[in-house]
């Protein structure tokens, strides 16, 4: 039986969080590797400690919390929507308003971070509920719609409600990762400055990344066992045949309703940490373009599974950055060097007024997109490419690898 | 409407007519650029069973195409000295359509034919995806300034009866009233035939021998020329003093409520959902402002569309016109 992985001889083995040795190794391994980035001892990767890659880092796992919330709506009761944003910007100003100083002319309570956090993903949750019903009535494109309509009106609020948001363009403060017991001078546990752990030092970036990655974990493990317990069973059903699924007496109604609860909590927390970790955000920050950037990530890192919201969480956010650091190379490259390399990369990248090219590296109106329109232009590209060729994203790239090499050296 | 015109008349005289009349005349404007991208849309719709996001961007594209034309290279109208300049820029603005509309060709083979049958996310993502695409292509060809489209009306107003309307808002109408007798009469036609067929049927349609991905082709090509048109408009005077420029591929995004009030399958709804969403628009910017209602905020008309859409949802989820859909396990 042991020679036998995918043989399960009791539906608890089955539904096991990681049901092979295989499985439970490589997830032990993989958090090992994560633990271990922000200090730089990896042969090969020690850029990743750099402050500003672990603030990427940290930035994926932001994401990849909010993007879990809508793998449960989207990808396990298979709800489309666009309305990520605004439940991200209720749980930010949620935050803002329980945990943030008085500003000027903002509100701000100054409570301890074991309040604002809980609090922001519940305020969102409670929202999404009081929403549900109204979305509940509508189904597949009108839903679509009608979740835009959410972003558009969250947009006009906050920009309506500068007490709270400080106002359109201008911000306000968000409060920091500090932990205190109540209003105390002195947070017991600081994100914020550097220190000392166990006698090694870490800067504020590797603590904030290690704390983020904790909330990831017990994101990915709640989303799990959502998925695997009757609630998750319940948003599936509804996801196939919904009314099949109501035939057979799983509550459409309620369901769904827990299902816009659930995601909704997670953008709120998604939105409180962003707040925290950033520290100053605009209300304009949730657009539309946030819930586009929420819907990509599980298109890119495949629909349906937790796997495929990290997957695309981390491809997503790093993206940026691996273009703007290719391009770069490339523009070094045209400039210094000859021969065919430099040739072809010259047809690339426009470095100069009269150099045409399809990515310029000089700010203002030389021929090209510069590289925030090129990020933008692939990152529309890559969708379109992903959709058309590997619906499946990511996950579904890594799963036909795994099957080759399953069967190596037979085709199957 | 006229009972209210007599309420606003005892309550204010000539002031509330003229402010009235003035916000109706401005609504059906703005109604029937809503209108004209509705229609896009819900062509698109009916034909493909795709809800085209990109259709912002490529009106933008399409008012791009205009002024690039119209004020740039003066394109058909260098040939064609010897025709008024009204007629010259109408040319350089049909020729803008038109090359908008072979953009929504080349975007249907390449990007939706693929998707047809596909589930709604990902039709509805890689939409979104050509969104951004084109927006970004869009946005670096207009460059950091606004493009003014040079055409012939300017902020030229008329004068009928109580209201004040500026030349080009007429000029809007009236391209969407021939834009309506075009697609009326296109309905009418062996295309139109086969495409009402493709809609209500694609199998059955394609049995009698008609080429689905042909009409699919066609109803793209028809929508992205629809939404040029109104890219174009919304970039005149009243609209925008300035021209194209990166807000404006945005505009579409408030036609998306005029679909769903009158119906997402529905030509009429189209039609009647712009005017609505149009008239409520301009309603909300005339009357609920000024101290009274500074509670609403910075830009209630915006969210205003929405407000309609919703209401209206609550009441026909399957929106005025819209068929309703039988759902089978």
């Amino acid at each position: 039986m042991r020679t036998r992985p995918r043989l399960y001889v009791s539906y608890s083995s089955e539904m096991a969080l990681l049901p092979t040795w295989t499985q439970k190794i490589a997830a032990l391994a993989f958090l090992a590797f994560l633990v271990i980035v922000p200090f730089g001892v990896i042969p090969g990767l020690g850029f990743l400690s750099d402050n500003d890659w672990l603030k990427l880092l940290s930035r994926v796992a932001i994401f990849a919390i909010g993007a879990l919330g809508l793998h449960i709506l989207s990808g396990l009761a298979g709800q489309v929507s666009l309305g990520q944003a605004f439940f991200v910007g209720i749980g930010a100003y949620t935050a803002a308003v329980l945990g943030g100083e008085v500003g000027k002319s903002t509100w701000g309570l100054g409570l301890p971070i074991w309040i604002w956090l809980p609090a922001a993903g519940i305020v969102a949750a409670l929202v999404g509920a009081l929403i549900a019903p109204t979305a509940v009535r509508v189904r597949g494109i009108y839903l679509a719609i009608v979740t835009l309509g959410l972003v558009f009106f969250g947009e006009w609020i906050f920009r309506s409600t500068p007490f709270i948001t400080g106002g359109a363009q201008a911000g306000r403060e968000f409060p920091s990762l500090q932990f205190r017991f109540w209003k105390e001078e002195v947070p017991f546990l600081d994100f914020t400055t550097d220190g000392s752990w166990f006698g090694i030092s870490v800067t504020s970036e590797a603590k904030t990344y290690l704390l983020l990655l904790i909330f990831v974990i017990m994101a990915v493990i709640i989303t799990k066992n959502i998925q695997r317990t009757r609630t998750g069973r319940a948003f599936m059903a509804i996801r196939d045949r919904d009314i099949a699924a109501e035939v057979m007496g799983v509550a459409e109604a309620k369901n769904k309703l827990i299902a816009f609860a659930l995601s909704s909590g997670f953008a709120g927390l998604t939105g409180a940490i962003l707040g925290a970790f950033v520290g100053r955000l605009v209300p304009e920050g949730f657009s539309l373009f946030m819930s586009i950037q929420f819907v990509a990530i599980l298109l890119i890192g495949g629909i349906g599974t937790v796997s495929g919201a990290l997957l695309g969480s981390a491809f997503v956010i790093l993206l940026p950055r691996i273009v703007q650091d290719f391009t770069g190379f490339l523009a070094s490259v045209a400039e210094s060097g000859s021969g065919f390399f430099s040739w072809f990369a010259g047809i690339f990248v426009s470095t100069g007024i009269d150099d045409p090219g399809i990515v310029s590296t000089l700010p203002g109106t030389s021929p090209g997109l510069n590289i925030g329109q090129f990020n933008l232009f692939l990152y529309g590209l890559l969708l379109i490419g992903f959709l058309i060729f590997e619906p499946l994203g990511l996950y579904g790239i890594w799963i036909r690898v795994r099957n080759y090499w399953k069967s190596w050296p037979f085709t199957y | 409407m006229t009972l209210d015109l007599l309420v606003f008349a005892q309550a204010g005289g000539q002031e509330a007519v003229d402010k009235f009349a003035n916000a109706t005349s401005s609504g059906i404007a703005l109604g029937a650029i809503y209108a004209l991208l509705a229609l896009g849309l819900v062509l698109i719709y009916k034909a493909t069973q795709v809800l085209n996001f990109a259709h912002g961007a490529l009106a933008a594209l399409g008012a791009f195409f205009a002024a690039y034309l119209a004020t740039v290279i003066n394109f058909p109208g260098r040939y064609v000295t010897f025709l008024p300049t009204t007629v010259q820029w109408i040319l350089s603005a049909l020729v803008a359509v038109l090359i908008t509309a072979v953009v929504g060709l080349v975007l249907e083979r390449l990007a939706i034919r693929p998707m047809i049958g596909e589930p709604l996310f990902s039709v509805v993502m890689i939409t979104i995806a050509l969104d951004i695409v084109i927006r970004t292509v869009t946005d670096d060809l207009i460059g950091t300034n606004p493009r003014p489209l040079g055409d012939p009306w300017g902020a030229d107003v008329v004068n009928i009866g109580p209201a004040v309307i500026a030349k080009s808002e007429i000029a809007t109408v009236v391209v969407t009233i021939i834009a309506l007798v075009g697609l009326a009469l296109f309905f009418r036609s062996r295309y139109g035939v086969a495409m009402r067929a493709v809609a209500f049927d694609q199998e059955a349609a394609m049995a009698q021998g008609i080429s689905a991905g042909r009409i699919f082709a066609l109803a793209w090509a028809i929508g992205a020329g629809l939404a040029a048109t109104a890219g174009i408009f919304s970039s005149l005077f009243p609209r925008s003093s300035i021209g194209v420029s990166n807000t404006t591929a945005f505009f579409a995004f408030r036609a998306l409520p005029a679909i769903v009030i009158g119906g997402l399958d529905s030509i009429t709804g189209a039609v009647v959902g712009g005017f609505i969403v149009g008239l409520a628009e301009s309603y909300a910017g005339a009357y609920l402002t000024g101290a009274t209602f500074s509670f609403l905020g910075l830009g209630f008309a915006g969210v205003m569309p929405y407000l309609v859409m919703l209401v209206v949802l609550l009441v026909r989820p399957y929106g005025l016109f819209g068929t309703e859909e039988i759902r089978r396990v």
